[in-house]
């Protein structure tokens, strides 16, 4: 008697999702559950943190906000090698805005984020018509360039960069903004992605030709996500330029390359949660391994590879598949 | 001068490296047509499709639509003036329901443009529109996901993407190849309907018994050329044609 | 100044060549992305100072040894890693990524840094073209960047396996229906990459210390090449490698030697606004891919 594995949509997840209509607290709870469960997290986390912890949870939120940029890229078909290109290019500009032009933060940040994605969207323009390795490709080497350019021209501070910049009002205006703006990220993206014009993104991801041949100008739409993922990008930078007072050629340092990556690839690619899931689990791993020192590096190396090849859904796919299914062994007819 | 034709190629030819896909290919086509493209494989049948939707490039030659000339125009912007083709390989998005694979062509500004300036409901939309090419309503079979579902409802699936668009032009390109002649007989009177509407179509098929019961004008293309065009019993009669399909003796 | 800068430039414009040529061998020409390059290419270089310094092994020897085991190492890597994510370029990249990522700090953090890492230079002599001097460690190199050159694209057109190779490039399915074993080929193509690496450091790093970061350098270059060059076109790779390489050579003897890197960024920003797709780029637009 052979049997094999069987995997059904909990009642209450059929009962919740399509239909809608929702019967009891229970149902309710187990909807909203989920949802509640970051917000609820991070600010009960966020006042009951050490200040040094709390540190670590602002740069947690930053590469979260840096992991689920990297993701929605990924799912219009862009896979960005280079998102320290979008988070440097945010910073300087807030840096330069702040430093030589003298406007306090609640100005450079917003510009920053927006001239951020403007010119990041215009300076990868050309290659969105091409394959996507080509788009990989550039995104890795654009930020490797500037830093050297940094470093040969010395303009903006060159090696030493540009420190003493106004800092944000109070350490709780820092926390609550990148939370915030994290959330709000985490369900705009998620809003974004399930209405039409996400869905044309994920089509133009599955099969461009499909979608060029209803008359949707791919390459426009691709251009809005990454506008959209950029400017995301270039705010965290914003943010941090602010917060660390300083903006020099280590804004583009390959850390704000990779671990976006390794966080959306062990958190699950393709859902905005799985990429903050990976964020909370990767960036405190590397503060407390943080006396290995390079050794961090050859980890997230490590992680990816492994996570890539063996379990490429990622954990929250895993988690979700858990809460929304369950399985049973049925017998083979 | 009669009245203008819808489509005019002129001269068309598409090289690539030393292969002559299309080579010097000139026709028109009046509105309303329903024009059969035949000819043996590689004869270039999809590169002239191809050509046209501009999905490629022409070496050289002219393509006017609608008046307008539509030479080197990227596929997009000639959805737009009216044209839809469907692929040989159809290419659903196949982690998507049905329904939803129609959202995208729905979605297009071609649509935009038909009705008004307002995209409407989508999701009725689709439904209608799945419906009208045999996609039962009570079955719900337009909520299955698109990997599920068999070839002949994928074939019907692929032409109700391109009617969405509302085309004046319809390209088909081998509708009927992998379907039972039950399922032909089935997408026949979709077919007709859409003559009625007044849409030009351009179908390229092999199996002939069925494209010339409904075929006003028949194009023979072999090697990249014009060989035979006209009624689709004078065509047949052609001893060109006949040695291109069956060889000569 | 001139003799010198032509001489130095043609110098260096064969060793981006040369750096290129292995990338662009797997990616381009067997369509498997390898960013462990650069991380390959030091792996090389290091051990080859491994087997000669510490094992003791002839110069000849170790330089062969050091050859064969990084090719090994990227069969290995191919068939442990690659083989099960083949096709899906998103995880190719991201896991050589992690690879070359994990192995270059991994070097780093074991130690191999400092001046003591050196290659020996083949023959420690100098001769004279025209008004320059040169070093023969240099022309060594032209050499061997001329011949490798040469064989690969004898290789890539003449030979059943260089057949092979271009062939599950252009379309996997055909090529596994005429018997080809694209899975085998792949892995030799990265095998051979692998091997150009390893080629390349031995012959270059001479010139210099064996630096660690140097790995980053070289897929960064390897890569600004191939997109100015377009990727999978040898001839692009090299005349690419001219551009930038004399570009390079003038802005050092010229300019100022700090503005170098900005010329291979000038070039791919150029490049990128007048034909995207690479020189002899063989890369379709999208809309042209049928």
């Amino acid at each position: 008697m052979k049997k094999r594995k069987e995997r059904i949509d909990r009642g209450i997840k059929v009962r919740s999702s399509d239909v809608f209509a929702l019967l009891s607290w229970r149902e309710m709870l187990y909807l909203s559950f989920p949802r509640l469960l970051p917000i609820v997290g991070l600010v009960v986390l966020s006042f009951t943190l050490s200040i040094y912890w709390q540190k670590v949870l602002l740069s947690v939120s930053v590469f979260a906000l840096l992991a689920i940029s990297w993701d929605i890229l990924a799912q219009s078909g862009m896979i960005s090698l280079g998102q320290a290109l979008f988070f440097g290019m945010g910073a300087y500009l807030s840096g330069i805005m702040n430093y030589y032009w003298g406007w306090p933060p609640f100005l450079t940040i917003p510009i920053a984020t927006i001239m951020g994605g403007l010119i990041s969207t215009l300076l990868l323009l050309p290659v969105l018509r091409l394959r996507g390795i080509y788009f990989s490709m550039v995104t890795l080497i654009l930020p490797l360039m500037l830093v050297r350019i940094v470093e040969a021209t010395r303009i903006f501070g060159g090696t030493e960069g540009i420190s003493g910049l106004t800092p944000l009002p109070t350490r709780w205006v820092e926390l609550y903004l990148i939370i915030i703006v994290l959330l709000a990220a985490l369900f705009g993206f998620r809003r974004l992605m399930n209405s039409d014009f996400g869905l044309v993104l994920k089509g133009i991801n599955d099969n461009d030709q499909s979608v060029m041949n209803a008359g949707i100008n791919i390459y426009w739409f691709k251009a809005q996500a990454l506008f959209i993922g950029g400017s995301v990008g270039a705010f965290s930078g914003a943010f941090m330029t602010h917060v660390y007072m300083f903006v020099g050629m280590p804004v583009f340092a390959l850390d704000y390359s990779i671990l976006p990556i390794a966080a959306a690839v062990v958190g699950g690619i393709g859902t905005f949660a799985g990429s903050m899931l990976g964020a909370f689990i990767l960036v405190p791993l590397s503060e407390i391994l943080r006396g290995l020192g390079g050794l961090r590096i050859v980890f997230y190396g490590l992680f990816l590879v492994i996570f890539i090849v063996v379990l490429p859904e990622g954990i929250f796919h895993y988690i979700q598949r858990k809460y929304h299914q369950f399985e049973r062994w049925v017998e083979v007819e | 001068m009669n009245s203008p034709s819808l489509l005019m190629v002129s001269n068309i030819a598409k090289h690539f490296g030393g292969v002559r896909a299309v080579n010097g290919l000139s026709f028109e086509l009046a509105k309303g047509e329903l024009l059969g493209l035949i000819g043996p494989n590689g004869s270039g049948k999809t590169t002239l499709v191809n050509l046209i939707t501009g999905f490629i490039k022409p070496t050289t030659g002219k393509i006017t639509y609608k008046s307008r000339d539509i030479t080197g125009w990227p596929s997009y912007k000639i959805v737009r003036l009216g044209v839809a083709r469907t692929f040989q390989m159809v290419k659903p998005f196949y982690q998507l329901p049905a329904y939803k694979n129609m959202i995208i062509p729905l979605y297009s500004p071609r649509v935009k443009k038909m009705t008004g300036g307002k995209y409407g409901d989508r999701d009725a939309m689709a439904l209608d529109l799945l419906e009208e090419v045999g996609f039962e309503r009570d079955s719900f079979v337009a909520y299955k996901v698109a990997s599920a579902l068999p070839q002949g409802y994928l074939k019907r699936l692929e032409l109700a993407k391109a009617i969405a668009l509302q085309p004046d032009l319809l390209i088909l390109d081998e509708l009927f190849s992998g379907l039972s002649l039950a399922e032909v007989a089935g997408i026949l009177p979709i077919i007709e309907k859409l003559r009625h509407e007044g849409k030009t179509i351009i179908m390229i098929e092999h199996r002939l018994k069925e494209l010339f019961r409904i075929a006003d004008r028949i194009i023979v293309l072999n090697y990249g050329e014009k060989i035979a065009d006209g009624k689709p019993a004078d065509v047949m009669e052609n001893e060109e044609v006949k040695n291109a399909y069956l060889g000569s003796e | 100044m001139l003799p010198g800068a032509l001489v130095y430039g043609f110098v260096n414009s064969v060793i981006l060549a040369l750096v290129a040529l292995g990338f662009n061998l797997t990616f381009g020409i067997s369509g498997v992305a390898n960013f462990a390059y650069g991380a390959l290419y030091i792996l090389g270089g290091l051990l080859s100072w491994v087997l000669f310094n510490s094992m003791g092994l002839p110069y000849f020897f170790a330089v062969l040894f050091s050859v064969l085991l990084t090719a090994v190492a990227g069969a290995l890597m191919y068939r442990f890693v690659l083989l099960r994510i083949r096709g899906m370029v998103l995880s190719e990249v991201i896991a050589t990524f992690g690879i070359g990522l994990a192995i270059l700090e991994l070097l780093k953090y074991l130690g191999f840094i400092g001046f003591e890492y050196t290659l020996p230079v083949f023959i420690d002599y100098s001769i004279d073209i025209g008004s320059v001097t040169i070093d023969l460690q240099r022309i060594f190199i032209v050499i061997i960047g001329i011949a490798m050159s040469a064989f690969l694209w004898f290789f890539t057109h003449h030979t059943r396996t260089g057949l092979r190779f271009r062939g599950i490039a252009q379309d996997e399915r055909t090529a596994l229906s005429l018997g080809i074993n694209s899975d085998r080929v792949a892995m030799l193509s990265v095998s051979f990459g692998a091997a150009y690496a390893a080629i390349a450091a031995i012959v270059i790093l001479p010139l210099g210390t064996i630096n660690v970061e140097e790995g980053y350098h070289v897929l960064i270059n390897a890569l600004a090449v191939c997109i100015v060059g377009g990727l999978g076109s040898t001839g692009g790779v090299v005349i690419a490698s001219f551009l930038i390489g004399y570009a390079q050579i003038f802005t050092v003897f010229y300019l100022e030697s700090h503005w170098v890197m900005l010329v291979p960024l000038i070039a791919i920003l150029t490049i990128l606004i007048i034909k995207p797709s690479g020189i002899y780029g063989k890369q379709k637009e999208l809309e042209e891919r049928i």
